[in-house]
């Protein structure tokens, strides 16, 4: 077993996955001979060769078009949207056709394809490089979104979303990239969809966060275990369809919760679970749900970008305010 | 200063507006009765289309687009393609869908707001109609590099409107099926008109044909209300997509006789002279010309096409009229292949008829 990063992970559940599956393909800006900007792509244009490893004309809405075209002829793609801050010509495609081609056909053709893009902020990148696009793709019916947050969860939620026979939106947290090292056995199993993931067990209050952020709640959560403060947190992993009743039932034994996340507060997916919370779970709570997010701008250059980002200690002092709740 | 680049586009027509040869007829139509099953299947299309429009006057369906002036296009190419190609139509081609053996009942279905009806019994690969515009140019492209990639000779052909050519999923398409060289045919049917838009407003190019020339792919013109000429043409253009030669453009030049949909009044932007104009170009009429001067047509036949035509829809009507609605738990159906448990109360709030709950 090897120490890896996450874009590392990304790498070699693509190239386990195309070996094991000669139907899956990989299509993108640069994903061939440059193994993608971010090389999550590396070396397949070798193993696989171009029939399989596409360098596609620069397109974004076409990558996600075809890619339909594609998985509707049982191929399974697997497209690469360079950055995140340009995927919306691809939501089109993947809205008005992916999202619903088994549902208007009665299940006649389908769609299992993967559009992965790199997503969110703090890596001190350009313009349009550092958006948190989830929530657009997260109201969509007939999608799965899913957001890995360590190189493990990325090579088997990406297995997972390579088999899902349904459209999958599959977010690589830019700055979780090579942020850490993990040991990821690569033994082709995929991780379980649609299910939240327990990252750190506590008793006093739920963090539920996803993405690139879990970094900094689990440094919160650990300083918090300094202090005597148990917090139990949540890696939501899929987006959608959410999992709630694993974060219900931890709020059931927390009482108090916090949702963090790095896209911009309003309308972000933490509302979604903030008001299933209030539906199903609002007599288990102690305190009012905190939400932790990013403001309601436009993602900064990198000169303010600092400031935009959630931190450590907002996460410690939104949990705290919960305790501190009446 | 020197020339990198020099293009034209040729414009393809056998017979002109009265049905008479302009040049001699290629071996396919050279024995007229070939060219019957064409005329036949243009009568269908038009009885069928007619028949959508008065169902939806009475309040039996919902909003739909006639092909009336254009059935010649969609005829043909929905005739020749092979069975195992692929079809991704948009939403004016029930001469197509129907050559391709989607059933007129499902189209009803279809139209009436049933998504059964698009889970065609006959075509089982054909894309559903396409409603964004130009968005099935893109699909076209993936299937077609499926395709290539299993080396099957199949080849996908795709139909759009004028108004779909302005769309970046045009060109987008036309570039990748061109880099790829893939097997892949795209049709314009350039009925003049994109709602209200006419074909002049929509472009300064002087044909539609010659945007594939950018995309370094063979693009040419047919008169589109010309049976013979448009199987000319896509013959030849599925003959170059089946055997390796990649994709082809062709623009049809047709003229859209009646109002972009149901929901729609042609009269408030265009002028009748200049539709009653194009009544003389249509193609229905000028095949029958053409028959008739042939002596393979007359009168006796015209009859009874038409009732039989009359008799076909009818029963189609009567099959879809009697087709019990959806239950409400169905749009949860296909959803994906397996339904996630977060969405087995919405389900079954839906399926109880408490959508709301």
């Amino acid at each position: 077993m090897a120490e890896i990063t996450l874009v590392e992970a990304v790498n070699l559940a693509l190239a386990g996955e195309m070996e094991r599956d000669p139907s899956v393909l990989v299509l993108g800006e640069d994903v061939g001979a440059d193994g993608g900007v971010f090389r999550a792509t590396l070396g397949l244009l070798g193993r696989f060769g171009k029939e399989r490893v596409i360098d596609t004309p620069l397109a974004e809405a076409s990558i996600a078009g075809i890619s339909i075209g594609m998985a509707a002829q049982g191929l399974k793609p697997v497209a690469e949207i360079q950055f995140s801050g340009f995927v919306y010509p691809a939501l089109d495609h993947i809205v008005n056709h992916a999202s619903r081609l088994r549902h208007r056909t009665c299940g006649r053709l389908t769609c299992p394809m993967v559009l992965r893009t790199p997503c969110g902020a703090g890596i001190h990148a350009p313009e349009h490089h550092s958006e948190s696009v989830e929530t657009f793709f997260a109201h969509v019916p007939g999608l799965r979104v899913v957001i890995p947050s360590s190189p493990a969860r990325a090579y088997g939620l990406l297995l997972a979303a390579i088999r899902d026979p349904d459209p999958v939106i599959f977010l690589e947290p830019t700055r979780a990239y090579r942020l850490f090292k993990q040991e990821v056995d690569d033994n082709g199993q995929a991780l379980p969809l649609d299910v939240c993931f327990l990252n750190r067990e506590g008793s006093d209050a739920t963090i539920v966060s996803w993405g690139a952020m879990l970094h900094e709640v689990q440094i919160a959560a650990a300083r918090l275990a300094d202090e005597g403060i148990m917090a139990e947190v949540i890696d939501v992993a899929t987006l959608k369809p959410l999992d709630m009743p694993t974060i219900l039932e931890s709020v059931a034994k927390t009482g108090r919760c916090v949702i963090v996340h790095e896209a911009s507060r309003t309308g972000g997916f933490g509302a979604e679970i903030a008001a299933s919370i209030a539906e199903h779970g609002l007599l288990s709570l102690l305190a009012p749900v905190q939400r932790v997010a990013a403001p309601d701008c436009v993602v900064p250059l990198p000169k303010l970008e600092h400031y935009f980002m959630p931190d450590v200690d907002q996460i410690v002092a939104a949990v705290r305010k919960t305790l501190e709740f009446a | 200063m020197s020339v990198v680049a020099r293009f034209e586009i040729r414009h393809t027509q056998f017979l002109n507006h009265l049905g008479e040869p302009t040049q001699p007829l290629p071996d396919f139509a050279r024995d007229p009765d070939n060219l019957i099953p064409y005329y036949r299947a243009m009568v269908l299309t038009r009885t069928y289309d007619a028949k959508a429009v008065a169902l939806q006057r009475t309040g039996q369906l919902g909003t739909v687009g006639s092909s009336l002036g254009q059935e010649a296009i969609g005829t043909v190419v929905g005739s020749v393609m092979q069975r195992e190609d692929v079809f991704l139509p948009t939403y004016r081609e029930a001469g197509a869908q129907i050559a391709r053996g989607v059933t007129m009942t499902e189209l009803l279905r279809y139209w009436s707001g049933d998504e059964r009806g698009s889970d065609y019994r006959g075509p089982r690969q054909d894309f559903p109609v396409c409603i964004t515009i130009a968005a099935q140019c893109a699909h076209a492209v993936g299937v077609a590099y499926a395709l290539k990639l299993r080396k099957e000779p199949r080849v996908a052909v795709t139909m759009m409107g004028d108004g779909a050519t302005s769309k970046g999923d045009f060109y987008e398409s036309l570039n990748m099926a061109g880099t790829w060289h893939l097997p892949v045919v795209f049709v314009i049917a350039n009925n003049q008109w994109a709602i209200s838009v006419p074909r002049s407003v929509q472009s300064a190019a002087e044909t539609l044909a010659q945007k594939a020339v950018a995309a370094g792919i063979p693009g040419e013109q047919v008169d589109g209300n010309d049976v013979v000429a448009l199987r000319y043409v896509f013959d030849q253009a599925l003959q170059r997509a089946r055997s390796g030669d990649g994709p082809t453009l062709i623009e049809a030049l047709s003229y859209r006789l009646t109002d972009h949909t149901t929901a729609d009044d042609a009269r408030r932007y265009r002028d009748p002279e200049d539709v009653s104009r194009h009544w003389a170009m249509e193609p229905v009429a000028r095949l029958r010309n053409y028959l008739v001067l042939q002596k393979v047509w007359g009168k006796d036949d015209e009859e009874k096409l038409i009732a039989e035509c009359n008799e076909r829809v009818q029963a189609a009507v009567n099959e879809y009229l009697a087709t019990p609605p959806p239950p409400p738990g169905a749009m949860f159906e296909h959803l994906y292949a397996t339904l996630p448990a977060a969405l087995a109360w919405q389900r079954d709030a839906a399926a109880s008829g408490k959508i709301h709950g």
